[in-house]
This record gives structure tokens, sequence and C-alpha cells, in this order.
């Protein structure tokens, strides 16, 4: 127990004098403060505000769209006014067709970060639910609806999703369907995990004492407290369907031409590289490196930050 | 025990037959076939090929022939992209590449990841443990293609000391970089959680009394505290190993290996439908069936295991 300095205590009692109302600090300012501290987490923070407006906005700044080829810098003339540089507006270069990259890594940035949040929403609504619902209930429910999320895991996914792009084409859509068929399968395991604990908990047992419908009982008692942990896996989670998605667009699996993403740029930029023109494959690279880390360093600010062990 | 493996097979079994009936099913869901091509085929020329792969059979009938040669002969079909080739013969010469840089990454990362993360929990808090924790952030959130074309950019176009991709038969100088890129990862997991649970056998009592009884550092490390440290990590092994020895698509693409991988996108990028299933289903086995023995032997070994 750390000593409480003399003057918090003289103005809380001062306060209760006067017969002001306390306010208590609640578990989420707590958790806000912690965030604060933690300067990695922080700055990692800011570093991917500025990715999304990057992603966001960055299409308003670019001198060219995605698919315009600039025909002065195909060929050997991509060494040259392919470049990087503000006078010919290509402010990232071109790609070795001789499209605009500035436009193109706006593009795919921003296809990663929507298949991130897909990815995480979708474990958060179907994962937190799913596993609210089978820890509560119990019984042989939890059995088959736990065995099932087994099986799922068991199936190896990376196959299967390439199945389903090669079988229902190759579109962003699809991208999303199997990012959010796998991302919700850990999110339940962990959400029922805590369900069991919570289940015990005297406040639970008061409520089904007095008759309150078990769905309600999930909605209001156990959702809530499970959405410290649920924030946390979903930040981590984010980066790990980014991942998924780079993956596929880098073995050229993922959406088509003219569409983009970073790990298609990645791709064709490394193909690229003996011929001089780097910065096809750096800037790609810069921008999925330091969105990895950063969410990587968020997502642990969080833990620390939630995670109710650690205290 | 054997209840347990029973258990366990009854999930296992019926986990791959699904398998093989969702990629069987995805694929007669797939809009347009391998045959079809930009100028139509006339209808005489695509009844006869199709005749000759069996398509012309009942879809029910097909799917039962399908699965009963593999099952019964371990016979996956032919390929329709190359015609001399079936799928088995496809996966004899791809496993071996595969397999080969595969077991190199995996004693790679064990030894190396092992060794960081004692090395790291010795020195607990001090800047060694910062470097190594460091590292293993860094090859842990890296995905192997973003690894791969950092690895060519920097030995292959800067310093030329290694070959761009190729297999070589194996040579050495071919086989080192994919096993960097496929071990990285795996690696920096290991090393994480080495650290940890050497760090909790290092706080424990009975490492305590070792140092009392005044036993030389080298000598608790070995001998007292290695072991059970070791013991959390088998259940992160055995994924591991099926991880690595099933290689990864991206080694095989960018290193131009030829190993399964690649014949697997290549594959996939050509509607090759017996190949794509053949490889996932064979991949999709060793892997349920891996995670079987891992488990199996994690109960044996650790006896707080309850099964």
């Amino acid at each position: 127990m750390a000593m409480v300095p003399r003057a918090a205590v003289q103005e809380l009692e001062a306060a209760l004098a006067a017969g002001q109302a306390v306010r208590g600090r609640s578990l989420w300012a707590d958790a806000r403060r912690r965030f604060m501290a933690n300067r990695a987490a922080l700055v990692s923070l800011a570093i991917l505000v500025l990715i999304a407006l990057f992603a966001i906005f960055g299409g308003l700044i670019a001198a060219w769209d995605i698919e315009t080829v600039d025909w002065s810098a195909l060929g050997t003339g991509a060494a040259v006014n392919g470049r990087p540089s503000f006078a010919t507006g290509h402010y990232f270069g071109t790609d070795q067709d001789g499209r605009d990259l500035f436009a193109r890594t706006v593009q795919g940035t921003r296809i990663s970060l929507m298949v991130g949040i897909v990815g995480s929403l979708v474990a958060v609504v179907v994962g937190t639910l799913y596993g609210a619902v089978s820890g509560f209930v119990g019984g042989r429910t939890d059995q088959v609806l736990m065995r099932i999320v087994d099986v799922m895991m068991s199936i190896p996914f990376m196959f299967v999703l390439i199945l389903l792009l090669v079988v229902f084409g190759r579109s962003i859509i699809m991208i999303f369907v199997g990012v959010g068929l796998i991302s919700w399968l850990e999110m339940a395991r962990i959400a029922r995990g805590q369900a069991l604990s919570i289940k015990n908990m005297e406040y639970v047992e008061a409520a089904v004492a007095i008759g309150v419908r078990p769905m309600t009982i999930i909605l209001r008692h156990i959702v809530p407290n499970l959405a410290g942990i649920v924030t946390v896996y979903a930040t981590l989670l984010i980066p790990n369907m980014i991942i998924i998605e780079s993956f596929i667009s880098f073995l050229g699996l993922g959406v088509q031409d003219p569409q983009t993403s970073l790990g298609a740029l990645i791709s064709r930029g490394a193909a690229q590289m003996q011929y001089g023109t780097l910065w096809m494959l750096l800037f790609p690279l810069g921008f999925l490196i330091v969105m990895l880390f950063t969410f990587f360093y968020v997502g642990d600010g969080l833990r620390d930050a939630l995670d109710p062990k650690d205290r | 025990m054997l209840s347990y493996i029973i258990r366990r097979l009854l999930v296992a079994i019926p986990t791959i037959l699904i398998l093989i009936v969702i990629s069987y099913v995805l694929m007669f869901a797939a809009p347009g076939g391998p045959f079809n091509s930009e100028r139509p085929l006339p209808a005489q020329v695509l009844a006869n090929i199709e005749a000759r792969y069996g398509l012309d059979r009942p879809y029910l009938v097909q799917m039962a022939d399908y699965v009963w040669n593999i099952v019964a002969r371990f016979d996956f079909g032919p390929s329709f992209q190359y015609r001399d080739q079936n799928v088995n013969s496809i996966i004899r010469q791809g496993f071996p590449v595969t397999l080969t840089y595969g077991l190199w990454a995996f004693v790679v990362s064990v030894v190396i990841g092992v060794v960081l993360g004692v090395v790291a929990a010795i020195r607990h808090n001090t800047w060694t443990d910062y470097l190594a924790v460091g590292i293993s952030v860094g090859a842990q959130v890296l995905p192997n293609f973003v690894i791969a074309p950092i690895l060519v950019l920097v030995f292959t176009l800067w310093l030329r000391w290694l070959p761009g991709g190729g297999w070589n038969g194996g040579a050495w100088q071919n086989v080192i970089m994919p096993v960097i890129a496929l071990a990285a990862s795996y690696t920096a997991s290991i090393a994480r959680i080495m650290r940890s649970s050497m760090i909790e056998v290092l706080n424990s009592p009975f490492i305590r009394t070792a140092r009392a009884k005044g036993l030389p550092t080298r000598r608790i490390i070995l001998r007292h505290a290695l072991k059970p440290a070791l013991v959390p990590l088998l259940s992160y092994l055995g994924p591991a190993f099926v991880g690595m020895i099933t290689g990864s698509f991206v080694v095989d693409m960018y290193f131009s290996t030829g190993g399964i991988g690649q014949f697997f996108v290549n594959s996939a990028l050509n509607r090759d439908y017996p190949v794509i299933m053949g490889i996932t289903i064979l991949m999709g086995a060793l892997t349920i069936l891996f995670s079987l023995v891992v488990d199996v032997l994690y109960a044996w070994i650790d006896p707080k295991i309850r099964y």
C-alpha cells in the first residue's frame, strides 16, 4: 500500500465535511492514466492516427490517380522520371508500369487498415457473443460450441482462404469474408474463459436470483466485463489481419489490378529491386513495417493498461 | 491416456474429412472450370476432356471416388495443368525441398531461440536482455514476406554473398536465406516463451536451494533450470514444427525453391483444382495429426496436465 500524501487526505476531509460528492476513479479512467504514461504506446498511437489520415485524405493530395500511366516514366525512363520528386507530382515515384506510387500506397494502406478493422470488428461482435454465451450457458451447449471452434481452428486456414479466393474470384469482399471467418475463433475462446469466471460472481448470482433472463444477463453483466480484454485482443488482432491480407496479395492472389494493396506493392517492388528503382519497394515496405510496429506497441500498451492481472 | 488419444482421434478424423468435403464442395461451386479459355472449346472436345478426367459423372460419385482414392490408395488424382504429372508426383517433387529447409529452419530456430531466451532470462533487466527482447519483437512483428526482400536486398544485391533464389540441388548458399526467412518469427516466439519460463523457474525455491548449496551458475542453469523451463515450450513447438515443415508459400515463391508452396500458388493462379485440393488436404491432415502427436507427448511429459 502506497503512502497517501497528507495534503490529499486533508483535501478529501474538507470535501467530505463540505458535503461534496467525491468522484471515484473508474476502471477506464485508471486505464487511460496508465496508457498515457506509456510513451511508446502514445507515440505509436499518434503515428497511427497520421497513417489513418494519410489513408483517408491522401488521395486528395495525390497529383495522379492510381491507374493513369505516366508514359515518360516507363522503360528506361523509370530510373529518371519515375524517381520520387515533387516536380513530377510523383511524391513516392512510380511503379514499373509508370503509375503513381503515392496514390497506390494511399490505396494499399487504406485496404490494409480496412481489412484490419473489419477482422477485429467481426472478432469483437461474433467472438465475444459466442464466447460469452458458451461460457455462461455451459454444459452440453458449451461442449458443442467449443468443439466447433476447435475443429475450425485446426483447419489450415491459409489454404482455405486461398481456395475461397480462387473459387469465388479475387475481390476485397472475399478477403473480408475469409478474414471474418477466422478472426473470431481465438476471441471466442478468450471470452468464454472470462465468462466462466464472471458467471460465478455474486452479482450474476443475484441477477439470476431475481429472475433476469439469461440473454439479458449476458448482455448487461457479462459482456461489459469482457470489454477490457476484448479491447486488448482486438487491437493485437489488427496487425495479424493486415499480415494475412498482405501475404495473400504478396502471392498475387489478393485484390486485382488496378486495385492494389501493400502486399502487392511490396511484391512488385521487390521484383524490381535489381534495376535501381528501390523506392518501389521501400515506400510500401516502410508503411507496412511502421503500421505493424505501431499496432503492436499500442496493443501492448493497452494490455498493460487494462489487464487486471498486472495491477 | 488411451482414452485421451482415442478422444483426440475422434475429433481429428472427422476434421480431416470435413476439410476434404469443404475443399471438394468449394471446387464444384467454382464458376468456370480449368478448361474454360478465352476461345470456347468445341462441345465435343470439352466432353472428351471431361470424360478423360471423369468430370462427366454425377458429383456425388466423383466425390466418393475422390475420397476413396485418397483414403485407400493415397492417390490424389491427375493434374489439369501439367499433362505429364499427377498430384502425387508433384508432391513427391516439391515436398522434399520444403522438408529440407523446413527442418533446418526448425533446428536453427529452436537452438537460437532457446539460447537467446535463456541468456535474456539470466541477464534479466540488463542491456543484453533488452537487446534480445528488441530483436525478438522485430522478428515477431515482421512477417516473412517483409524479411525475405530485405535479405535479398542486403545479401544478394549489396554484399553479393548469396544467390537471390533457386535451389541448385540444395547447396548451402541457396538454402541459407530461405531458412532465415522462415525461421525468424519462430525464433522470436521461442525466445520469448523461453525467456519468461526461465525467469519463472529461476525464481523458484529449488533453484534458491541449489544456489545456497553453492553450485556454480552454469551447472544450475544446465542441470536444474533448463529442463523444467523447456516444458512450456513444447506445446508451442508442435504447431511451429508443422508450420515450418509445410513450409511457407512466400519462401517457396520468393526464392523459387521449387518447393510445394510454389506449386500450390501456381496451381491457385491457374485453377488447377486437383493440385490445390491435394496439397490442402495433405497439409491439413499433417497439421491435424502432428498437433495430435504433440499434445499426447505433452500430456505424457508434463504430469501436471490433466487429460
